[in-house]
């Protein structure tokens, strides 16, 4: 047994010492003489939260799967542990080797939220790396950067030596293959990274140069040598189905956030809200076939012994097969004592009749997503998704036997008005209102429950939001507050209960989503001044950050507080997500005139993800490809 | 069919609790495709529970856990499908069928037994001298002195309710020094159960207080040899796992 980075007394004295330790089952375990790469995974926060990733469990895998590569996982240690690590100088380490992470070849590290920033550069101060990329040497790791936060990596470009845009599957292959051969001739780091900047999908931001104007918008981002792409295109899974899925994920003996086998039935969504980057990001809808689904999901479970399994995608109603599916999940499964989780499904008939074998229905809740309150607001953000579709739903439910409904709405979206957030209010009245129209009083089981909960909205780079504004913190209080009142002043307010979100952090994810380099600086300095977990409520701290941004002479009203004009030279323009700046503008003009836009299987709206060649463009909607 | 199953628990594996090992082994019996019964209901459960738990950072020698089956394999086949799907440090070592009047382990637990080593490191004098430096003499004279020729051996427990003086002479059976490999240690069985558990550094601190030194929790390693039911005619121990047959 591999004797562990850290020893017995600092492992008894911290919390939850089994986040250290590895060990798991189908954790992947291989001699360090027989593999010529290795790489460390990072989720940067911590361990029960990453170990719920599925991306990372996909990587791993995958990379797993070539002899020549030992992938390990690597999560942000506690506070309590970042201390101990820090005041004894024990480099943070891999989980399976219980290796130093300084000493890999590769570390990776998924950005999932832009809240966890600060974590990226927990991860590298206590791995002893240099935080800048600048600034690191031959034996140093290359750090490598992906998920959904680098559709606008450059608040982060100091820190990383290379950005991965795009599906993971595709390019790893080739990243490594290029790794041997140029680690076997004796090519230095920079000579690899201006190699590797050369593989479709990955960014070397070392390599280009950003120039701003007087009033502190891009000027020009040029690359610094001529043989390497100006504009850098999202790599895409073309086939969903025989892609390679983690058929044994590791199983944690703590428990996880996600404790159970998660099958990704489809990427992408056909819906195009315009507040939703995945929508735009994952663009085309890909299928996985259904008769594989329901192979990984036998093997998954038999695999792993999980007790529950759950779909994953972001609209499961919209999965062609979706039937079949559930069918097949809930009469192969319901008796061997396996839970079904179905989330993002659309509240019908069909899936309240599913729901009703799957969960318990006193229990259970039903959770609707209308995101606006008005129907005129909710056409601004084309969420397709209507008062009367809401309200039937909710009787058949009602009519099911349940009594509890969640509705998630957002705050500050473009073109709001005080009516918009009353309509929040009338919305959940309504509801409470057909529970007691269409429940008898004799089969009420109590009140009915209705859990109102807003957030705010952050525009997002490549959705058709991106040029909008945002709002001071008091402002948003201000518009909970109003919903709050109006919530109160409803007729069945008792049936009604209310909670939003923290404006402070907002603002600040607000500044990292669509920051530019010049962000890094402040990133730096309020990891300096001691913030990490800012995604934690207990942990983030509004003022560390608007004293960091003083600090550095930077305005974050800048990013966040005007309406970028559409000539505006963008910081993340660089990069090509197959959807075009074009089919944006053109879609924020439509959201200003309230105009829906029809989902990818109604009509195709030409959005440009057409070039990918793969997934709804090409599936049973002829008129997209007409259209296209 | 009721089963006990016996396992040992070492390495990094002593990290994760006593709720996780329960998750684990639900997982575990899932995976080994054993036949387990589960409860009635809307949200179904495997039958199953252990007999003590053991704490964060002890290692062990005797764990078990007591499950119905609808249908069983030969133990040693059963056996197999278990260590096959083990993480490392986690050991089935025995898989016994229980008559069906058994009652579970948890309910008849009455001892356990442990050796409590010095940590490495935490040691004041030579390798083979023990806490704050004393050596196996001096604890094997302090257990006479202070132990076995002492007409009580009174401690502070601290529980939910407050402080409770507490005489440890009738819940320890056993108390020893002993050596391995030129390594002294503290051997000691006591009463555990939900009657009159007692954790054994209490023992070592009591000791280690008597003969006016300091008790650091910290440097004791804990490693439990086994877990124990009163036998049948009232005298003496019968091991848990003796308790049952096993399946051919």
């Amino acid at each position: 047994m591999r004797k562990p980075a850290l020893n017995d007394e600092i492992l008894l004295k911290i919390q939850q010492p089994a986040r250290y330790i590895g060990n798991e089952i189908n954790s992947v375990t291989k001699d360090p003489d027989q593999v010529a790469i290795r790489f460390a995974m990072c989720f940067p926060d911590v361990y029960e939260i990453g170990m719920s990733h599925l991306g990372i469990q996909i990587l791993y895998d995958m990379m797993n799967r070539r002899e020549d590569v030992w992938c390990e996982r690597v999560y942000s240690p506690w506070p309590d542990l970042h201390q101990i690590l820090k005041e004894q100088g024990i480099p943070l380490f891999a989980l399976e080797s219980q290796d130093p992470v300084r000493g890999m070849d590769f570390l990776g590290i998924t950005l999932q939220y832009e809240m966890c920033y600060t974590n990226v550069l927990q991860i590298l101060d206590l791995s002893q790396i240099p935080l800048n990329a600048a600034e690191r040497t031959e034996d140093d790791p290359i750090v490598i950067g992906g998920g959904p936060c680098v559709y606008n990596p450059e608040p982060l470009a100091d820190f990383f030596d290379l950005f991965y845009i795009g599906e993971g599957e595709t390019q790893y292959d080739a990243l490594f293959d290029l790794y041997l051969r140029m680690r076997g001739e004796g090519y230095s780091r920079k000579a690899f990274l201006h190699e590797a900047a050369k593989i479709p999908g990955l960014y070397v931001p070392s390599l280009y140069e950003v120039t701003y104007q007087k009033d502190g918008t891009i000027a020009d981002f040029t690359p610094l040598a001529d043989d390497i792409p100006a504009v850098i295109r999202r790599e895409v899974v073309t086939d969903m189905t025989d892609v390679v899925y983690p058929e044994k994920p590791v199983v944690p003996f703590i428990k996880a956030t996600q404790d159970r086998v998660v099958l990704e039935i489809q990427r992408g969504c056909i819906r195009g809200c315009r507040f939703c980057q995945a929508g735009m990001i994952y663009r085309p809808v890909r299928e996985k076939n259904v008769g594989r689904l329901k192979e990984l999901a036998t093997r998954m479970l038999a695999a792993t012994g999980h007790e529950e399994i759950s779909l994953s995608s972001l609209s499961s109603s919209d999965y062609t097969q979706i039937g079949e599916l559930v069918t097949f999940l809930v009469e192969e499964l319901k008796g061997k004592g396996i839970n079904i989780s179905l989330p993002s499904l659309r509240i019908d008939a069909f899936s309240l009749d599913v729901m009703s074998k799957v969960q318990d229905v006193r229990k259970s809740s039903l959770t609707f997503a209308p995101e606006a309150g008005s129907q005129r607001l909710r056409d601004v953000i084309n969420k397709g998704l209507t008062e009367e579709i809401i309200l039937d739903g909710a009787q058949l439910a009602f009519e099911g036997g349940w009594n509890k409904v969640k509705f998630y709405f957002m705050l500050g979206l473009p073109t709001e008005t005080e009516e918009d957030m009353r309509a929040i209010a009338a919305l959940a009245n309504e509801t409470a209102v057909r529970y007691y129209e269409t429940v008898p009083k004799e089969q009420r089981n109590g009140k009915c429950q209705i859990t109102i909960s807003t957030s705010f909205f952050v525009p997002k780079p490549f959705t058709p939001f991106q040029w909008a504004r945002m709002y001071p913190p008091e402002d948003y209080i201000g518009r909970a507050r109003i919903v709050n009142e109006a919530v109160k002043s409803q007729l069945n307010h008792k049936s009604l209960r209310y909670n939003w979100h923290e404006a402070d952090v907002t603002v600040i994810e607000g500044v990292l989503a669509r920051g530019d380099r010049r962000i890094g600086q402040v990133i730096r300095r309020v990891y300096e001044t001691g913030g990490i977990f800012d995604a934690w409520s207990e942990f983030f701290d509004y003022t560390r950050w608007t004293e960091a941004f003083a600090d550095c002479g930077l305005d974050p009203d800048f990013y966040t507080m005007r309406e970028r004009p559409l000539t505006e030279r963008l910081p993340w323009d660089f990069i090509d997500t197959g959807v075009t700046k074009e089919f944006l503008q053109r879609e924020w003009k439509r959201a200003m005139e309230g105009k829906i836009t029809p989902n990818c299987r109604e009509k195709c709206a030409g959005c440009g993800v057409l070039t990918y060649g793969c997934g709804v463009c090409y599936g049973e909607t002829a008129a997209g490809m007409e259209e296209g | 069919m009721k089963i006990r199953i016996r396992f040992t628990k070492h390495g990094v594996m002593k990290f994760v609790g006593h709720l996780d090992m329960m998750r684990y082994f639900q997982k575990a019996m899932r995976r080994a495709g054993i036949d387990i019964r589960y409860s009635e209901g809307f949200s179904p459960h495997q039958i199953m529970s252990f007999a003590a738990p053991l704490g964060v950072g002890i290692t062990s020698d005797g764990e078990y856990l007591d499950i119905e089956v609808n249908s069983t394999r030969p133990s040693g086949e059963s056996m197999r499908a278990l260590n096959d799907t083990m993480a490392e440090g986690i050991q089935i070592v025995s898989y016994v069928r229980l008559p069906e009047d058994a009652k579970t382990a948890m309910s008849i637990v009455a001892a356990a037994d442990y050796d409590l080593t010095c940590r490495p490191g935490q040691r004041a004098g030579a390798a083979d001298t023990l806490w704050g430096g004393i050596t196996a003499d001096e604890l094997r004279d302090a257990v006479t002195r202070h132990f076995d020729d002492a007409p009580e051996a009174l401690i502070t427990k601290t529980t939910k309710k407050g402080e409770r003086t507490l005489d440890l002479k009738p819940l320890v059976y056993e108390l020893s020094v002993e050596e391995k490999g030129g390594q002294p240690f503290l051997y000691v069985k006591l009463s555990t159960g939900s009657q009159d558990n007692i954790k054994p550094e209490l023992v070592l601190e009591y000791l280690l207080r008597a003969m006016g030194h300091t008790f650091d929790p910290s440097s004791v390693c804990i490693h439990r040899r086994n877990v124990y039911a009163r036998a049948a005619d009232g005298a003496g121990f019968v091991s848990l796992d003796e308790m049952g047959e096993n399946i051919v």
